[in-house]
């Protein structure tokens, strides 16, 4: 396995469980809400994906496990800031706070476990080829699955009905209630959709990226997918070149270091935020574009005037 | 009226209660970097509080707190402790150096002791393990054991503890092989999985056939096992996580110099120290050697003797620095005092150290 392709499987891994968690956090954002438990919800995710692998020995029980522990986690989210509407800025954080406590409580007999890894999914013929065999066909179906999700929100987003009502209910939540759409009903399951996204990107992180459960293995994670969504302004294309473009210029700087070149390693860690802030800025130049994708009424709770 | 007096006089029956019972046992606090399933760096200064607890259970409480970030939350974590009435408190990180030092000028009858610093005051101790030691025994074996002739070296923070660590591990490369390659990356975190794990696929990308590290989590061993490379285990026994690819493993054993330490603070004895000790003290273990041919695992084992018994320093001369100036003439073994200030690379790393 030459350098090069060795250095884009490592980009493939690093860059997916961000694309996954943004993903989610923009079909969210899109509804109107502002989700900051992000963090929360993955590391969640990460915790019950890896118990859930280790008890049973299949990977693919620990996925799920984590989909539904990010499902959870984003109910309680949805509950509270839609039926009781508390402030979601605070609720978020508060989601963060207790994601990493509750997994941490979660993990301690499972620290130091060794893992189960998910499989790559090795398709027969095509995964030979060289080069470009590993990269594109010998993933495992997590990646996959970030690139066909990401895809997916777009079409629904911009070419269905339902797009259009989640656009709706985010643009203006008292327009769409007087239409007769039901927006607390629309938002739970944007919610609910963006934990599981968020759950599944922790058990990539728990079951394929480091297949043990650490403390606090998310590492900021949760938190660079939602600045993600927001400098991409809620275009699912453009989380997907930020997701990447960070994921490169990170690895591209363990290399650069790796190769003995003289830059600063302070400066090489802070590289990736850097260049994908700019990068998205510059690609989110076109305000009127900017301004139809901005969810008028994210962060503001939906009071029913009638 | 009565009411009230009841009250304070039960308040401070249960206030004398406590402190007679808080002076029986002194209250030993710990504040670590990481979590203590970290199973590296913290999980070690745990195991020694632990048996801390064992030998002297009867005379000392133990509480501690973990995940404290280096800087401002350190302090508030170092002040609670003392607050709390400990008597004797370890910080174990050399980012809580300043905060600790803070502290201990508002708590002057509190003990501290800070791992891997530098600075001391009346109150402040220091205390810290020859890990060099086993950094150099490493490399003989990444040389002997290396097919590639290449290393990597996954580091945290270019301080000198971290540069020692290094600097020691290609001299002994040097014994065995003089042109033995050894790539260094800079993760700047202690602990970070998932960038460990890409530091180490990345040096395997490029090369590297032997891995080390100055981090605190098992992701790298991971990485090692899974790619059929071989990696030494920091800071504890990483065996689990490397079934066939840890050689051994540079294993940090406090118990002895806590166990000391408290029982100097009991007997009233305790003074500001820097405390210096490795493979001779049992301060530095290493794990079993494994995964290699006899021969191997001899040479490995005569040379943790030699440099047990003092026979054999890690930083002996000639030392060339990387820019080709003599560090250390023949014949001479370099300080601690200069070791603890390194900020220089030996001739044969690549790549140039960052400030």
């Amino acid at each position: 396995m030459s350098a090069v392709e060795a250095v884009i499987l490592t980009i493939i891994t690093a860059s997916t469980p961000l694309l996954l968690a943004a993903v989610g956090e923009l079909v969210t954002e899109r509804s109107g809400v502002l989700n900051l438990g992000v963090e929360g919800m993955m590391i969640m995710g990460a915790v019950c994906g890896f118990v859930a692998a280790h008890v049973t020995g299949s990977a693919a029980v620990g996925i799920l496990a984590g989909l539904i522990a990010g499902i959870a986690m984003s109910l309680i989210f949805a509950f509270l800031t839609q039926t009781l509407m508390t402030s979601q800025v605070a609720t978020g954080l508060a989601l963060t706070l207790l994601g990493l406590g509750l997994s941490g409580l979660i993990g301690e007999s499972f620290t130091g476990q060794p893992g189960v890894k998910l499989a790559a999914l090795t398709i027969p013929v095509l995964s030979g080829i060289p080069f470009l065999g590993p990269i594109l066909f010998g993933q495992d179906i997590l990646v996959y699955l970030s690139l066909a999700l990401t895809a997916a929100v777009a079409y629904v987003l911009f070419r269905t009905r339902t797009g259009l009502i989640i656009s709706a209910v985010g643009g203006n939540h008292h327009s769409a209630h007087a239409l007769g759409y039901n927006v607390i009903g629309v938002r739970y399951a944007c919610i609910a959709f963006g934990g599981a996204c968020s759950g599944l990107a922790g058990a990539y992180l728990s079951l394929v990226y480091t297949p043990q459960w650490i403390e606090n293995m998310s590492a900021g994670r949760g938190w660079v997918a939602l600045a993600l969504v927001v400098f991409a302004t809620w275009i699912p294309k453009r989380v997907l070149i930020g997701a990447y473009l960070f994921g490169t210029v990170w690895i591209m700087g363990l290399y650069v270091q790796a190769l003995g070149v003289a830059i600063p390693s302070q400066l090489l860690s802070s590289l990736p935020y850097l260049v994908t802030i700019a990068a998205l800025i510059i690609i989110s130049g076109n305000r009127t574009i900017t301004k139809v994708n901005t969810p008028a009424c994210i962060g503001q709770p939906f009071a029913p005037e009638r | 009226m009565r009411n009230i007096i009841g009250s304070i006089v039960i308040g401070l029956a249960i206030t004398i209660a406590g402190t007679a019972h808080a002076a029986d046992k002194l209250k030993v606090g710990f504040i670590y970097v990481g979590p203590i399933g970290d199973h590296g760096w913290s999980y070690q200064h745990d195991q020694g509080r632990l048996a801390l607890e064992k030998e002297l259970g009867d005379k000392v409480e133990t509480v501690f707190v973990e995940k404290v970030a280096e800087g401002p939350d350190a302090e508030r974590a170092i002040t609670r402790l003392a607050r709390q009435k400990a008597g004797l408190i370890f910080t174990t990180s050399f980012g809580f150096m300043n905060p600790t030092l803070k502290v201990a000028k508002k708590f002057p009858k509190v003990k501290f002791e800070h791992a891997t610093g530098f600075k001391r005051s009346k109150n402040v101790g220091t205390y810290n393990a020859r890990f060099y030691e086993g950094r150099y025994i490493n490399g003989k074996i990444a040389a002997k054991m290396s097919k590639s002739g290449v290393a990597g070296y996954i580091a945290s923070f270019p301080i000198p503890e971290v540069v020692m660590g290094i600097n020691a591990f290609i001299l002994g490369a040097q014994t065995v092989n003089p042109d033995f390659k050894l790539k260094v990356v800079w993760v700047n975190s202690w602990f970070d999985p998932g960038k460990e794990a890409d530091a180490a696929k990345v040096l395997i990308g490029q090369g590297a056939d032997i891995l080390t590290q100055h981090t605190d989590s098992t992701a790298a061993m991971q990485i090692a096992d899974e790619k059929g490379v071989h990696a030494f285990g920091q800071a504890s026994d990483m065996i689990k996580f490397g079934p066939k690819a840890q050689l051994t493993a540079i294993i940090n054993n406090w118990a002895p110099y806590y166990i000391e330490r408290a029982k100097a603070v009991l007997n009233g004895t305790w003074k500001s120290v820097g405390s210096w000790k490795g493979l001779t003290a049992g301060t530095v273990k290493m794990a079993a050697y494994t995964n290699m041919p006899a021969g191997v695992s001899k040479m490995a084992a005569e040379t943790e003797a030699k440099i047990s018994s003092g026979e054999l320093h890690p930083f002996q001369g000639p030392i060339y620095k990387q820019d080709g100036s003599l560090a250390v003439p023949a014949g001479k073994t370099l300080g601690d005092g200069p070791l603890l200030g390194m900020n220089w690379y030996v001739k044969g790393v690549d790549g140039k150290l960052p400030k």
